[in-house]
């Protein structure tokens, strides 16, 4: 029988909860290419994703992220930012939710849609930098 | 090993130590309590002695008392009553058909109710002020000879508001409809006398004052109409089928009894750990709410709401410094909405999701609570460093 975890989430869920990986702390400071923003307190679920841009290769070179949310919220956001870095645009702009909770190792059903944002912040920053840079996104 | 310290009594209670040692003895009791003979008489007579000691606590008669399976049961059964038109229900079908209940009820009240309005029952949900205080005014317009019943709860289990049930109940009774009051809160914690508060039903439940899960109990004034939720024996004056839970009634008598020794001088100890509390808590973290009345409230209950902070990101975060609390936050219970009791009394979606509730009980101490206001600060401060919103925006609206 597969062992159940002893807490709400799977171990790296937990991981990522305790330990958020690649949080942005001052904004200001961090001069981001792109930023998107999804979500809505009243909801409970609130993401902040900024991307730092190799522009010649097209390359994420760095994913930050505040969220305001629950667990899976932040840990979800937190697994993102991993994710993103290294990929080219149009990858990252394919990362879905689903590709997200399969890293985390499965989330609870109805947290899914809630609480995992983070693709959608990815693209909305992403879409961010083709805007700024005038170029039009074709995938 | 790491530091536990529990801090939702609200949602249940460890055992008392001599609650476990009587429950331990009834299991001897195997026989069943409707037998004759004398295994049967045996587990009868500890019944009999719950039963005892659970009425002269609330102020009633034993015969008054019906066990149940839980204070869900409880609430439903007095739901249960007013929508039944069999013929052989004693509670005739009445020509009243209005219930007046309040927003900030129980879940189980809420849907009790809900299906009575299914059922052609017209339902009224009485708002309340930011205490979370029934509107009298608001009541004393909607109540009339339509209202059969008239239910609120003595004290909320999410803010710890306590209301004034004498007051409600004989506005109810002026207008010949009936009270029932969800005291499952209430009693064990504060005083509780059906006869002073001159109500018709009143739940009651073990669990929530050290005593165990499971069992449950209706006090029923002599004379009210009765229906059975559940049929098919004599038991409990045939108010209640179902071969009584003996081991968890001998449990609940002596819960009871150890409220009774108990109660008055913890409800100094705990209102003492609450404003040690408060104040560690205030004194580390800005941008706060304190939800709930501030006088008229269960000793031992805490509602804070947090700006930029969600509910069970805190409570998990508390979790892993072994703190256990609960949060009025959607996102900790599977819903997408925020606590209804909270949202009642005039909180904005965002702050609700803020909240937890800190519920302290007897074994708890003043160490724990500086621990709790320490760790609390660390885990504000480390979810608001990571959280979208800026502080003090909607907090200051309250």
């Amino acid at each position: 029988m597969e062992k159940k975890p002893e807490w709400a989430y799977s171990d790296k869920v937990k991981d990522h909860f305790e330990n958020p990986r690649n949080v942005l702390n001052d904004e200001g400071a961090y001069n981001a290419d792109g930023r998107g923003i999804v979500g809505n307190i009243k909801c409970g679920d609130e993401m902040i994703v900024a991307i730092k841009v190799d522009k010649a290769k097209g390359i994420i070179t760095d994913c930050r992220w505040k969220t305001y949310g629950c667990a899976s919220a932040i840990a979800s956001t937190s697994m993102l930012s991993e994710m993103a870095k290294g990929k080219t645009l149009e990858e990252a702009y394919k990362i879905t939710a689903k590709d997200i909770v399969d890293e985390l190792g499965g989330l609870p059903g109805h947290k899914i849609h809630c609480s995992v944002l983070g693709h959608d912040g990815l693209r909305a920053a992403i879409d961010d930098y083709y805007r700024r840079n005038g170029i039009n996104r074709t995938p | 090993m790491k530091r536990k310290v529990y801090l939702d009594h609200n949602a249940t209670t460890p055992l008392h130590p001599e609650v476990k040692k009587s429950m331990t003895d009834a299991m001897e009791a195997f026989g069943n309590p409707s037998s004759m003979h004398s295994f049967g008489r045996q587990a009868h007579r500890l019944i009999d002695d719950a039963r005892e000691k659970i009425s002269s606590f609330i102020g009633g008669r034993p015969e008054d008392i019906v066990f149940v399976g839980s204070g869900s049961e409880a609430n439903n059964t007095v739901f249960n009553l007013l929508s039944c038109t069999a013929k052989r229900c004693e509670a005739p079908h009445t020509k009243r058909r209005q219930v007046i209940t309040s927003q900030i009820e129980h879940p189980c009240i809420l849907e009790a109710a809900g299906c009575l309005g299914e059922r052609g029952i017209e339902v009224i949900y009485l708002p309340v002020d930011k205490y979370g205080k029934i509107d009298i005014a608001k009541y004393e317009e909607f109540i009339s000879e339509k209202t059969a019943l008239v239910s609120v709860m003595m004290a909320n289990n999410e803010i710890g508001t306590i209301q004034d049930i004498k007051k409600i109940g004989s506005i109810a009774h002026k207008h010949g409809a009936m009270l029932h009051t969800d005291a499952i809160q209430a009693v064990g914690k504060i005083p509780v006398d059906v006869r002073d508060l001159a109500v018709d039903y009143l739940s009651l439940s073990a669990h929530k004052i050290y005593g165990p899960k499971g069992v449950g109990a209706l006090y029923v004034s002599p004379g009210v109409p009765f229906c059975p939720f559940i049929r098919g024996g004599h038991q409990e004056r045939g108010r209640r089928a179902g071969t009584e839970n003996t081991v968890g009634i001998a449990g609940f008598g002596k819960a009871i009894e150890m409220r009774a020794k108990e109660m008055d001088g913890e409800s100094k100890k705990l209102l003492s750990l609450k404003s040690r509390l408060k104040a560690g808590i205030e004194k580390n973290i800005k941008d706060i709410k304190f939800n709930g009345h501030p006088s008229d409230c269960l000793p031992g209950t805490l509602n804070v709401s947090f700006d930029a902070a969600e509910g069970e990101a805190i409570l998990l975060y508390l979790d892993l410094e072994g703190v256990a609390v609960s949060t009025g936050s959607a996102c900790a219970s599977g819903s997408l909405d925020p606590s209804h009791v909270l949202i009642a009394t005039g909180l904005l979606a965002e702050q609700a999701h803020g909240s937890i509730r800190i519920s302290i009980g007897r074994d708890n101490t003043e160490e724990e609570m500086d621990y709790t206001a320490e760790k609390l600060a660390v885990v504000i401060d480390k979810i608001r460093n990571m959280s979208t919103v800026g502080r003090g925006a909607h907090g200051k609206k309250a």
